[in-house]
């Protein structure tokens, strides 16, 4: 199929994945719209990150397929991935800093590879991404062990950031934080969402995220979508499990 | 047409124009002059962006009023947006702030982000001296004794956790101890068995090609019992117990103690020691002999068939040589050392272990420094013993 200029960045179609006889997705299909902030929500095992890393291609597939910027990532070949991995950065739950190098040099990393340019313009650009992501331009000498938990998110981040990627995949980018650095992070990702156009893939638990951050949301259960939509839309559906989600004691709190 | 008009573009002049390569057009407008750029300022043409810039970086101070007009841009990132920023700076002189105009509103919280970055400090280079030098060989002469503090500071530390066990039974881990036992050991059998199982052959092969000049065939059996059993049965299989099992047991309490479950135990009032290095420090010391007994007999074995097959020497006469030759004393020297050469791997592999800091690097440092360590140890209290059978006469 010849791709398409559609506006759906993302496209996954019929997705199966499976681990021994365990089915973790079966048949999902998704997209993911150009310059939207989508929140995949569903429950602790359902398969969040099993999707997300399915996407960026770390799980295997039994059968479906996937579209990255119109790329079908099973008929491309390593130029072409490559071309599509150069456009994407991807946060880890954990961070996946690099630890034997510093925070500079992990956010070089990527740069380095794919771009040819001088040590200046890199660290310049390096403290730009710090400060992006709200952190001091002293941290860049630091390994990953003297970080915080929230500066190890922000570094993350920064590093996802380094290329500036058209999209980012942010797997639970809030959790460990307190609620105010996690609200700081919320609008981080909507600032740079703003100024870079970004479309964005957050796998979150965070209710303030889906709240403040997210334009759409999509919802995992039984291997499936089981809704996607806008947070009204969501709040109005009669699903059990997103009842519970979006109408519960902590719902209720955050709503107010 | 104004004289000043002046144009360049960043890659591929000449070549059919690419839509999208960033320009930087010199316009003269009255005294002043207009930067107009335009294209995309990406990542991609970063290079080419920077050439631009540090061009257009030499205008500085030859108008009194240089203005940075974006309003062509098509595309803008960080990259972009930062070089535009470094133009605006050092455009910026003798308290003329250089401006930037058309600026979308899009694209305005881009260039007010970048703005907020202060020049990067660079970062320090390291410099090699001689006194540097120096001082690296001082300290490392001073760790030399560290390492030795480090390691009896270990074994007391084991000692006493095996004391607190005896004296309250309960608090033995017989499961781990039995699990650390089936890896180093049961599951080392093979290995073990092999290589000394070859070594034992090569040694006779060499012993049957030498002797043979001078006739004494036999003597092969004398040479492959007393070597085997008094240095090569346990000198090999420790150093291999040291590059198998210490440097497992180095990266499993690395790993550990990287990830805080160290830290973890002993927040709930169990002693580490006690619950991970005693039952593989037992685990060693009870395999270590084991092994080097297999071994020696696999190394028999071996030299015995290579005797027969290659020089000879008939079953019968290659036992009946053998019990001549060698006497139990040479069997107990070497079942006497494997005991104590397992727990100087042991306690090098867990001091190294439990001194991983944050990073993989340090955990392969400390890995590589846990086998070497513990194979140099095991050389010289091998060297030791060696000298303490001699003088008891044994």
């Amino acid at each position: 199929m010849a791709p398409q200029p559609s506006d759906n960045i993302i496209r996954v179609r019929d997705i199966t994945v499976q681990f021994g006889k365990n089915r973790i997705l079966d048949g999902l299909n998704l997209d993911v719209k150009r310059g939207e902030i989508l929140g995949f929500v569903g429950p602790s095992g359902a398969g969040k990150s099993v999707l997300t890393r399915t996407i960026i291609g770390l799980v295997p597939k039994v059968a479906g397929s996937i579209e990255v910027f119109g790329v079908d990532l099973d008929a491309a070949d390593a130029k072409a991935r490559r071309g599509v991995e150069r456009r994407w950065g991807v946060l880890f739950q954990q961070g996946a800093l690099f630890s034997s190098l510093t925070v500079r040099q992990n956010i070089q990393f990527p740069v380095r590879e794919y771009l040819k340019l001088s040590q200046r313009l890199m660290d310049e650009i390096t403290a730009a991404k710090l400060v992006m992501v709200g952190l001091k331009p002293e941290v860049a000498d630091r390994f990953p062990s003297e970080l915080s938990g929230g500066m190890i998110k922000r570094v993350a981040l920064a590093r996802a950031l380094a290329l500036d990627p058209e999209l980012v995949f942010l797997d639970e980018p809030t959790s460990g934080l307190d609620p105010i650095g996690a609200g700081d992070f919320d609008e981080l990702v909507r600032t740079l969402q703003r100024t870079l156009g970004l479309t964005v893939f957050m796998v979150t638990h965070d209710l303030d995220s889906l709240y403040t951050a997210c334009d759409r949301i999509a919802v995992l259960g039984n291997g499936k979508i089981i809704a996607a939509g806008s947070v009204a839309d969501m709040q109005a559906s009669q699903h059990p499990w997103l009842r519970q989600y979006f109408h519960g004691k902590r719902a209720r709190a955050v709503m107010g | 047409m104004d004289p000043f008009l002046l144009h360049w573009r960043g890659i591929g002049w000449g070549v059919g124009i690419v839509s999208g390569d960033p320009t930087l057009e010199r316009i003269a407008r009255g005294n002043g002059l207009a930067l107009c750029a335009a294209g995309s300022w990406t990542a991609r043409f970063a290079q080419d962006l920077e050439r631009i810039v540090a061009d257009a970086e030499k205008l500085a101070g030859s108008r009194p009023n240089i203005f940075i007009d974006v309003s062509q841009v098509s595309k803008l990132d960080t990259f972009g947006a930062w070089l535009i920023e470094r133009l605006r700076r050092s455009l910026t002189q003798g308290g003329v702030e250089a401006k930037i105009a058309g600026l979308s509103a899009n694209y305005s919280t881009l260039v007010d982000e970048v703005r907020r970055v202060k020049a990067a400090p660079p970062p320090d280079a390291v410099r090699v001296t001689i006194t540097g030098m120096l001082d690296q060989v001082g300290r490392s002469v001073a760790g030399v004794g560290a390492t030795l503090v480090g390691l009896i500071d270990m074994l007391g530390a084991v000692l006493a956790a095996g004391g607190r066990v005896l004296i309250r039974p309960r608090g033995f881990r017989l499961t781990s101890t039995v699990h650390h036992l089936e890896q180093v050991c049961w599951r080392a059998v093979p290995i073990v068995v092999l290589i000394t199982f070859l070594i034992g052959c090569i040694i006779a092969q060499q012993g049957i090609f030498h002797f043979r000049q001078f006739g004494a065939d036999i003597f092969v059996v004398d040479m492959l019992g007393v070597l085997v059993l008094r240095e090569i049965g346990v000198l090999l299989v420790a150093i291999m117990v040291a590059g198998r099992s210490g440097s497992a047991y180095t990266a499993e309490l690395g790993s550990m103690k990287m990830r805080e479950e160290i830290d973890a135990l002993r927040t709930m009032g169990f002693d580490p020691i006690e619950v991970l290095i005693l039952p593989r420090m037992l685990a060693l010391v009870i395999a270590l002999p084991i092994l080097a007994f297999l071994g020696a007999m696999a190394a028999l074995y071996g030299g015995g068939l290579v005797a027969w097959l290659y020089g000879g020497v008939e079953p019968e006469a290659f036992l009946l040589r053998l019990r001549d030759a060698i006497s139990i004393n040479h069997f107990t020297v070497g079942l006497i050392k494997a005991p104590v050469m397992a727990a100087v791997i042991g306690i090098v592999a867990c001091v190294e272990g439990l001194a991983v800091q944050g990073s993989a690097e340090s955990l392969g440092q400390h890995t590589t420094s846990s086998v070497v360590k513990g194979i140099f140890f095991v050389i010289v209290m091998d060297g030791v013993f060696a000298i303490f059978f001699a003088s008891i006469g044994m």
